[in-house]
């Protein structure tokens, strides 16, 4: 009796929970934008600019998704959302598409019921050192005061990396990525330890910005991705190949800028799949068939987009580094277009 | 020579107070200058991002650049009109509740019931209006809706609980208790959290809150539960013999506690009633937390720009500023409308 009572609440909770269960795109369709979760303002991921545009890593593959279904990167509305939030606000279907460097992880994939699309960045938790400090490897932090964010799975990896290597410290906590930075640029901690691209964004706030180095050990896998509710494998799919088109533009070399001239004097039948110039790929998911083509014309390959955010000719000067193609040494590796 | 003598008396009077005096003035002649040239002498005020900051004070640029989103979030900006009425109207749907001596305050008067819903209105959009969503509204749009939304609208219902707290029925006086204990026993983010995550639930599919509409009803009961005990502690310090001479003339519940007690008991309450107002208005900043971009938020977004990151005293000082103004305003109101409601009694609170 109880069981049943209780199974029926949760069927009941369910039921309001996910209220459009079915038929994301025609929503999104009628909608006439689609709808996009991102953080609160991440340096380089997402952050509104001076006219209220969002810019950023995060954002470009809600652009993305935007150029896609409606052959228009701008028509796409921002919902900020923080670590607490951003779940039962895709749950609820407030969001149509989560794309705030949320790590992949079994339980967030399986049991909150969301289906992370891919990896549109390889993150890992590295070292933040002053190059004061002298030293060139992680393993050489005998003794150092490191700050850290507690109760973050940050600093359980860092008492594990430090543990196998028999390295004593001194953990510093600290609540909020501000602090941190204080802390570390007062010198009240000699190593600031989290994901190595918010070591970098911390770097690029320092008045000499190379007056301090990122070790080179990284000790987690953060693979950060975009992610949709459960049960709509349609609109999965025209996620997830937007972000593809992404990876697979630059494999190919075709940029924003060069697409129309490539496309001219090309053979190859894969960037013709791609572009829509050849066969009926966007129709099979609901979309016209030229999605590819504005995606790249409007949004840019993977790599102009990674440039354009957080590479090195932003202040964050994140290398690609696992954010290469396969081709270059990294990981990112689509599916082929076929 | 008439302030040769101030200082002399005031500042000179013993030697002790001199030397207080000396180190005193010291401390400030060496720590205002530099405040000054930081403020404003070595200020950039204009710039296009923070590398054209090249001078050693603050770097004003970044909130002239934001400004818009300070004050307004991400509003349309060929709809901001609306806001900027609404801010307009703002006065002139306040200073009727806060004077009593305006002209024509009665005609204000329905104006200032109608201002809510005006305010509802105009900011998300109707019949004649586009809709404008809460994930546009930022800012001091945000902070102010809520603040001042959350306190307006708990005022009345502060009143009812502590009443009803007071109350002989026992279903009234329970149901009060139970929510003034739950409300008060819990932090105000977590009924943040409650109101973004939780009320969904409960209500019927179809019909969709609006973040920010969830957010203004967890700061609405957190305040009513705060100031229903307030309110009932000006209750409680009502001489038993107002209540019995109140009675003795024959005066209905409601009658008597209209004509005769909540008027004194409000006015001994006014202090502790904008002491909770002012912690509310400053705590509206927590809803950063449930991703609504407050003041604090949109300045914090703002530092998430490469163009103005590292400008985190600048942005910081500023929202202060204007948190300043607002706060330091209500309590020279209640200081205005202790000593105004002060004279018209016998002076005993004097």
């Amino acid at each position: 009796m109880k069981i049943l009572r209780i199974s029926a609440l949760l069927a009941l909770v369910s039921f309001f929970s996910a209220p459009a269960i079915a038929g994301t795109l025609e929503d999104v369709q009628a909608r006439g934008f689609v709808k996009c979760g991102v953080t609160t303002g991440l340096l380089g991921f997402a952050a509104p600019d001076d006219s209220g545009n969002w810019k950023g890593f995060d954002v470009d593959v809600c652009r993305a998704v935007a150029a896609a279904v409606f052959g228009d990167s701008s028509k796409v509305e921002f919902t900020t959302t923080t670590g607490k939030t951003r779940f039962p606000t895709l749950a609820s279907g407030e969001i149509d598409v989560l794309a705030r460097n949320t790590t992949w992880t079994f339980s967030r994939d399986v049991d909150l019921g969301f289906e992370f699309i891919g990896i549109n960045y390889y993150d890992g938790q590295g070292f933040l050192i002053p190059a004061s400090l002298g030293v060139a490897s992680a393993t050489d932090l005998d003794g150092a005061s490191v700050c850290i964010q507690t109760g973050t799975t940050t600093e359980l990896n860092l008492a594990d990396f430090f543990r196998a290597n028999s390295i004593s410290y001194e953990s510093i906590p600290v609540e909020t990525n501000d602090e941190a930075r204080e802390n570390l640029f007062a010198g009240r901690c000699d190593v600031y330890t989290t994901d190595a691209s918010g070591l970098a964004a911390t770097a690029a706030q320092a008045d000499n910005p190379a007056d301090w180095i990122l070790l080179p050990e990284i000790i987690s896998k953060e693979p950060l991705g975009p992610l949709v509710r459960h049960g709509d494998h349609v609109w999965g799919d025209i996620v997830r190949w937007s972000l593809n088109t992404m990876i697979i533009a630059e494999e190919k070399g075709l940029t924003s800028n060069n697409l129309d001239t490539k496309l001219a004097m090309n053979n190859d039948p894969e960037i013709f799949r791609l572009t829509g110039k050849e066969g009926e790929y966007g129709a099979m998911f609901g979309l016209s068939n030229d999605f590819g083509y504005n995606i790249i014309k409007q949004v840019g390959n993977y790599g102009e987009v990674f440039e354009r955010n957080v590479g090195l000719k932003t202040p964050l000067k994140l290398a690609r580094g696992l954010n290469a193609p396969w081709t270059d040494g990294g990981l990112l590796y689509s599916p082929p277009f076929r | 020579m008439h302030s040769l003598n101030w200082i002399k008396q005031n500042l000179f009077s013993t030697w002790l107070n001199s030397i207080v005096s000396i180190v005193l003035i010291y401390f400030l002649a060496s720590v205002i200058p530099p405040l000054l040239d930081w403020f404003i002498f070595e200020a950039t005020f204009i710039a296009d991002d923070r590398t054209g900051c090249t001078t050693e004070g603050a770097c004003w640029a970044v909130v002239g650049a934001r400004f818009y989103q300070f004050m307004y979030g991400f509003y349309p900006t060929e709809e901001v009109w609306r806001v900027n009425l609404v801010y307009a109207m703002l006065p002139f749907g306040i200073a009727p509740l806060l004077w009593d001596k305006i002209p024509f305050r009665k005609q204000f008067l329905f104006f200032s019931m109608a201002y809510p819903f005006l305010v509802f209105f105009l900011l998300y959009g109707g019949p004649g209006l586009s809709s404008v969503a809460s994930n546009k509204w930022g800012g001091l749009l945000v902070t102010l809706f809520l603040g001042l939304g959350g306190i307006l609208i708990a005022f009345p219902l502060s009143i009812f609980l502590a009443l009803g707290r007071r109350s002989k029925m026992p279903a009234i006086l329970t149901l009060c208790i139970v929510f003034i204990e739950f409300i008060r026993g819990v932090p105000l983010i977590t009924l943040l959290f409650f109101g973004n995550i939780m009320l969904p639930l409960f209500l019927p599919e179809g019909i969709n809150l609006d973040t920010i509409i969830r957010a203004l009803v967890a700061v609405t009961i957190f305040q009513a539960a705060y100031g229903a005990e307030v309110i009932r502690g000006g209750l409680q310090a009502m001489p038993k013999g107002q209540y019995e001479a109140a009675q003795a003339l024959g005066l209905s519940y409601w009658q008597m506690n209209y004509k005769i007690i909540l008027p004194q008991a409000l006015k001994i309450t006014i202090p502790a009633l904008v002491n909770t107002a002012i912690g509310l208005f400053k705590d509206t900043s927590l809803v950063l937390l449930i991703g609504l971009l407050d003041l604090l938020g949109i300045g914090r977004a703002a530092l998430a720009d490469t163009k103005w990151m590292a400008l985190h005293v600048e942005v910081y000082v500023f929202i202060a500023g204007i948190f300043f103004i607002f706060c330091f305003g209500f309590s020279r109101y209640s200081l205005y409308l202790e000593r105004k409601l002060n004279t018209d009694n016998d002076g005993e609170n004097k």
